[in-house]
């Protein structure tokens, strides 16, 4: 049996933002200049970190109670729930899904963020959990409110939750941010439209779903996640010189 | 019609941003909230191995420290095999060490700082002709768009790395950018790899 039993799909990078984006100004100092090198998987990247849900504790996807301390937190209550699949449509079981967002206010809870609305004491902003054997996921919270960000005089960022991705190969490793649909900000984020096909931002957009909302309790949206497929290498050749 | 293959496409990638401790590194966002949170010692008191120390610092394109990196290294445990059911090189397992840290780099200082064991030599693609002892790293930040992967090499491994299958595919010029410099510190080995994101020392990052 080979000992590499299969290696990722190339990366498409027409669907991945640039590295260089003007309009995100803080790109411009902290982007490469040279061309990436292509790189065919060995098993340094076909293989990756293996998390299991015992690490984990029972509130770790519950940012409505993991940092309630006299109360619960301020804002509208949501649950956000998807699927994580590979580009083959495969679900990733196990997938280490991590959260964080500003609060109900636009602020985080974060020594750097010194914008004027105030921390809510009874949240964190962050959550973590470990996807189902058929790739899903869910978490509670409260919808993150807009907030300003320094990169033009009035730039404001529309509501979202950063999301990190850890699937089963270190080179499937992913972090990007989720919006609500709806939010007239939307069209105007620098962030955003660093993506520059309209479709592949599309996708970072959550619908609201009314069927999972619960009645009287809390909204819903739905995000589902890919994560790069893979193929078997039973028919590879060994070439000379390598 | 040729349009009826239907594979999705991978999500697209956004920035870290500028609080990405809060929900990856929380204790220094500034707050404590998971019983068991990720960190930087990947090795336990029990994981077999030589014991060493990887710091450096990220700096941008005018050469500034940049203090707000996240970063991950994943790497094989000292016998060379990685902690992964896609392994299925037959050589021991350590049990407990999962090869995987994170950290951030420092607010004050920019030097981030992992603990581990050296990793042993992986077999490259297919069987081919071993890989040198490395660390796999990837890095992600406020105006970094897609996460960026790289290799860490080790400066006292010449004869492994002159033989390395990735080093060479690289221009010479350029492959230095990928070693480790070792110091010989009172606690054993520091390996000190600083990353250029942009500038006349750019570090190499690959598309893998």
């Amino acid at each position: 049996m080979s000992e590499q039993p299969f290696e990722f799909f190339q990366r498409d990078r027409s669907q991945q933002p640039p590295a260089f984006t003007p309009d995100y100004k803080s790109t411009t100092l902290r982007s490469p200049r040279l061309a990436l090198w292509s790189l065919q998987n060995s098993l340094s990247e076909v293989t990756g970190p293996v998390f299991g849900q015992d690490e984990l504790g029972p509130l770790d996807n519950d940012l409505i109670l993991n940092y309630a301390k006299n109360g619960e937190p301020i804002g509208e209550r949501t649950v956000v729930h998807g699927r994580v699949l590979d580009e083959n449509g495969r679900p990733v079981p196990g997938a280490l899904v991590e959260v964080w967002q500003a609060n109900a206010g636009g602020r985080y809870r974060h020594k750097n963020d010194t914008y004027l609305a105030p921390i809510d004491p009874n949240f964190g902003g962050c959550g973590r959990m470990v996807t189902d054997a058929d790739g899903s996921y869910r978490f509670r919270t409260v919808k993150p409110g807009a907030y300003p960000f320094r990169n033009f005089v009035n730039s404001w960022r529309p509501a979202h939750i950063h999301f990190s991705l850890s699937g089963s190969g270190f080179a499937q490793r992913l972090i990007t941010q989720m919006y609500f649909e709806g939010d007239p900000l939307i069209p105007k984020d620098a962030i955003l439209n660093t993506i520059p096909d309209p479709a592949a931002r599309r996708r970072l957009i959550a619908a609201l779903d009314l069927n999972h909302s619960i009645p009287l309790d809390s909204l819903a949206y739905r995000f589902d996640i890919v994560l790069r497929g893979k193929r078997a290498t039973v028919f590879e050749n060994k070439l000379e010189g390598n | 019609m040729l349009d009826t293959m239907q594979y999705l496409q991978e999500t697209p990638s956004q920035t870290a941003g500028p609080y990405v401790h809060i929900g990856l590194i929380p204790h220094q966002a500034g707050f404590d909230i998971f019983e068991r949170p990720f960190g930087n010692v990947l090795a336990g008191p029990q994981t077999p191995g030589q014991r060493i120390r990887i710091e450096g610092r990220v700096f941008d394109g005018l050469g500034q420290v940049c203090r707000d990196i996240m970063l991950e290294i994943w790497q094989a445990n000292a016998a060379g095999r990685y902690n992964s059911p896609a392994d299925r090189q037959e050589k021991s397992l350590d049990a407990g060490f999962r090869g995987w840290g994170r950290t951030g780099t420092a607010f004050d200082t920019g030097v981030y700082v992992f603990e581990t064991v050296k990793p042993g030599r992986v077999i490259g693609r297919h069987g081919h002709k071993p890989m040198a002892p490395h660390v796999n790293v990837w890095l992600a930040a406020r105006g970094i768009n897609i996460g960026l992967a790289t290799r860490m090499y080790f400066g006292d491994e010449a004869e492994a790395n002159a033989g390395d299958p990735v080093l060479n595919i690289i221009e010479a010029e350029r492959r230095g950018t990928l070693i480790a410099r070792r110091e010989d510190r009172d606690g054993g080995p520091a390996y000190v790899f600083d990353i250029h994101l942009q500038g006349p020392a750019e570090t190499v990052f690959f598309d893998v």
